[in-house]
């Protein structure tokens, strides 16, 4: 009796196919993602209006499109370990993912340095304030995946590992909104090279 | 661990829930009854998504009487620019400026900066955060049969954003050099540039906070809604079987979603232009004589982003007032709405063609007219679901059994203005027409009716109509019937002699028309408007006076459901605690419309559908 009244239970539940956190995190990333497209939109707009100064886009931002992918997988094998409760490996991915986090927001400030010394600096003309203002936001939305990533690196070490249904939410999550700032930036990285 | 004592059921459809519903321990957990007892989080920092409904709706009321006094101000000084303001020297202190021969004026910076913080305060105060967030916290637990929000915390954030976004506007309006005075669409240059003009500098900046901080609220409580409609509907409870105001609400929360970014990237933008002086929007601007630096910027990109939020916002303001208005004309004619899918397809319709027609804010400031015609062609087709949608109120009040409530007869006069102003926008909406009537009182009176008066209108039949399940009591009905006549009249005699003075060129924001002999002759329509602003606000102030009136001492509610509607916020007791139902979640059977099906005036939707029922609704 008891396990049929389980299984109406179940079935009952089993209509929210996918975590309500799940979803409004999604439904958050859609609008991150308008804001972007706006963004780029703007580029466009601004573009075909003239007076558009025109430069190659500087070498670090193609070396770093390596390091956050790098750190997307990274942490994606940080998951691995966790769910099969391997704690040292866990920890030593999770740290990586950060560090590479870290690397990518340095390297993008020295690619505005080079930006800059190539002859583009700040305020001289839209077409290279665009880039440092997509690359900044974009780099703003890192430095929130890296504090998040700095919450789980921190539990990581002071929580004995085990995996529990929260556990395992939180780290999804994170990969999430950690893959989402990645995936932005290849997509940010191939619109400002194609559209020179 | 209250709900295992099992009463018997007061009503039918308690009996119903007992019986089908769906038993999901809620009550079993800790938290149980004892949730959020202390004043604190009952009242301030709660997490119950009727009790920030509430904060909402009453912050919102609070606001609208600011704006709305803001407008009062100036349309005085535009009706009577001769008659003494000196009066509200106590009030405005230096922003009344008294001349040689004692007669007080407001001054023109800060005639500006009142009109900047009406229509600002207005379009996302009140109408958005008010009329939304009031009746989407409300309404979607209560009506999907939910316990709470998809996320109670973010949702308590939203409110307390939406709370700081207004302190932040409303300090602005103490700075020795005034709020923002650019108008509340804050195109640049004046509101890129700090020295443009007083109000450009702090003034701004606070303007643009207290916005990012708004654009935090919607986005946390979009996010909450539109997760909430898709995750936590009660067993049975399939899209097709929502009432009207969920899917308005849904709807509005994917609209919001999807433009209210945008709005901050184009903020973003005009930050670096102000702070750190890079050129998005400015181009060969000369100060004083002196040429800025700026080179290169576009305002018309400004433009472009702010509308791609703009005319999205216009909708957000009043789908949700369709979706209440709906409701409560089914509710109150006894007769099931006419065409719900109709209905629902054309929300869906008026959501998407709403990101398309962005640019016909902007015809006649320097956009390509061949491009223009894709926009008219847009806008045009808005009409299309629009008239389905009145087409179809006015077939479910025909022939109903209507009572004329207040909040029936403010669902109609919604209908009404809805005509009114949707029809002038078929003017609007075409390029060549604008060539005449951009910027002048005809486009003021179109959008007042539309989504001025309309969203307030249906916000009104909101609060009528739902204040029994917000306070247990009901407001006052003659109170209500005074306070709706007084307003359908006020109204029209505000906005419709705006079309004739528009029609004949007068532009809005000037500070003065008896200077200028093509204007000054419409002087004693201009007094006449402004007679009527004042006495309608008038009796707005009834409104306000009722509503806190009932809260302690309307007629008190003693049946869960005075109306005799299908909905599920009325298979709720009449105080409703924490996790809105006491014991089970009611399980749904049908769809929310059966009203006067085979003999029977209503039918709850936890009813399930008889063997000899007939098929059709």
């Amino acid at each position: 009796m008891e396990t049929v009244v389980k299984q109406q239970v179940d079935i009952a539940t089993r209509r929210n196919k996918i975590h309500p956190k799940k979803l409004a995190l999604w439904v958050g990333l859609v609008s991150l993602t308008m804001m972007f497209t706006a963004l780029t939109s703007a580029y466009i707009v601004r573009r075909a209006a003239g007076n558009w100064l025109e430069f190659s886009i500087p070498s670090i931002f193609y070396i770093n499109t390596l390091v956050i992918v790098g750190s997307s997988l990274t942490l994606h094998a940080a998951f691995a370990a966790f769910k099969r409760e391997a704690g040292g490996a866990y920890k030593a991915w999770l740290s990586i993912t950060f560090l590479l986090g870290f690397a990518f927001v340095i390297m993008q400030y020295l690619g505005w340095e080079q930006l800059a010394a190539e002859g583009v600096p700040l305020t001289i003309n839209p077409s290279g304030d665009f880039i440092y203002a997509i690359s900044g936001l974009h780099a703003a939305h890192v430095l929130a995946g890296i504090a998040v990533l700095g919450v789980a690196l921190a539990m990581a070490f002071i929580r004995p590992l085990r995996v529990t249904p929260a556990r395992k939410l939180r780290l999804e999550l994170t990969m999430t909104y950690w893959h989402f700032v990645d995936v932005l930036w290849i997509y940010l990285i191939v619109f400002l090279s194609l559209q020179r | 661990m209250a709900s295992a004592v099992i009463t018997a059921p007061a009503t039918r459809e308690d009996g119903l829930i007992q019986e089908l519903g769906y038993e999901d321990h809620f009550h079993e957990h800790h938290h149980g009854d004892k949730y959020q007892s202390n004043f604190i989080s009952h009242y301030i920092f709660s997490q119950d998504h009727k009790m920030i409904a509430k904060q909402f709706l009453i912050t919102g009321m609070m606001w609208a009487i600011i704006g709305g006094l803001m407008s009062l101000v100036f349309r005085m000084q535009l009706g009577f620019p001769e008659e003494s303001l000196a009066w509200l020297k106590p009030f405005l202190g230096k922003w009344i400026s008294v001349n040689s021969d004692g007669v007080g004026s407001l001054t023109q910076d800060f005639y500006y900066a009142l009109v900047t913080m009406h229509g600002t305060i207005l379009v996302f105060f009140v109408l958005t955060a008010g009329l939304s967030g009031t009746f989407s916290n409300l309404l979607i637990p209560l009506m999907i049969g939910a316990r709470d929000m998809a996320s109670p915390l973010l949702n308590m954030m939203s409110y307390w954003f939406f709370f700081l976004s207004g302190m932040v506007m409303f300090a602005s309006l103490f700075l020795s050099t005034g709020p923002f005075a650019g108008g509340w669409v804050a195109y640049p240059p004046l509101s890129a540039l700090p020295q443009a003009m007083d109000g450009s500098g702090a003034g701004m900046t606070l303007w643009t906070i207290s916005l990012v901080l708004f654009v935090f609220s919607v986005l946390l409580g979009g996010i909450n809604y539109i997760t909430t409609v898709l995750n936590l509907r009660t067993k049975g409870m399939s899209m097709w079987r929502l009432p009207l105001p969920i899917w308005a609400f849904f709807v509005t929360a994917i609209l919001g979603l999807l433009s209210f970014p945008v709005l901050t990237s184009a903020f973003f933008l005009m930050m670096l232009d102000r702070g750190i002086g890079t050129s998005f929007y400015l181009s060969d601007i000369y100060i004083g004589g002196q040429a800025l630096d700026h080179v290169g910027g576009s305002p018309i990109l400004y433009q472009h982003l702010f509308w791609f939020l703009g005319h999205p916002e216009v909708y957000i303001i009043i789908l949700p007032a369709m979706g209440i208005v709906s409701e409560v004309l089914s509710v109150n004619a006894r007769k099931p709405i006419f065409g719900y899918k109709a209905m629902v397809f054309s929300i869906l319709a008026i959501g998407f063609l709403s990101f398309i027609v962005w640019a016909h804010h902007m015809f006649m400031s320097g956009v390509n007219p061949f491009i223009s015609n894709f926009f008219v062609i847009f806008t045009l087709i808005i009409a299309v679901p629009s008239a389905v949608k009145v087409f179809n109120w006015i077939a479910t009040l025909y022939g109903g059994n209507v009572r004329f409530n207040p909040a029936s007869l403010f669902g109609i006069g919604f209908v009404s203005m809805f005509i009114s102003g949707g029809l002038t926008g078929i003017w609007l909406g075409n390029s060549t027409l604008d060539i005449q009537l951009h910027d002048t009182y005809f486009v003021v009176a179109h959008f007042h009716i539309v989504m001025g008066v309309a969203a307030f209108f249906g916000m009104y039949a909101g609060v009528y109509h739902w204040f029994p399940k917000m306070y247990g009591r009901f407001m006052n009905e003659t109170l209500g019937k005074f306070h709706f006549w007084g307003t359908l009249i006020g109204a029209y005699c505000v906005f419709w002699p705006m079309h004739y003075i528009g029609m004949a060129g007068v532009p809005r924001r000037y500070y003065r028309f008896d200077t200028f002999q093509s204007f000054s002759h419409f002087d004693s329509l201009n007094k006449f408007i402004t007679i009527a602003a004042v006495i309608t606000f008038g009796f707005q102030l009834l409104f306000v006076i009722n509503f806190f009136y009932s809260i302690w001492k309307g007629r008190k509610l003693t049946t869960p459901n005075p109306y005799n509607a299908n909905t599920l916020e009325w298979t709720t007791p009449v105080e409703v605690g924490h996790g809105n139902w006491p014991g089970k979640l009611p399980a749904v059977q049908r769809w929310a419309y059966d009203y006067g099906k085979d003999g029977r005036e209503f039918i709850s939707q936890v009813e399930p559908i008889g063997p000899d029922e007939s098929p059709e609704h």
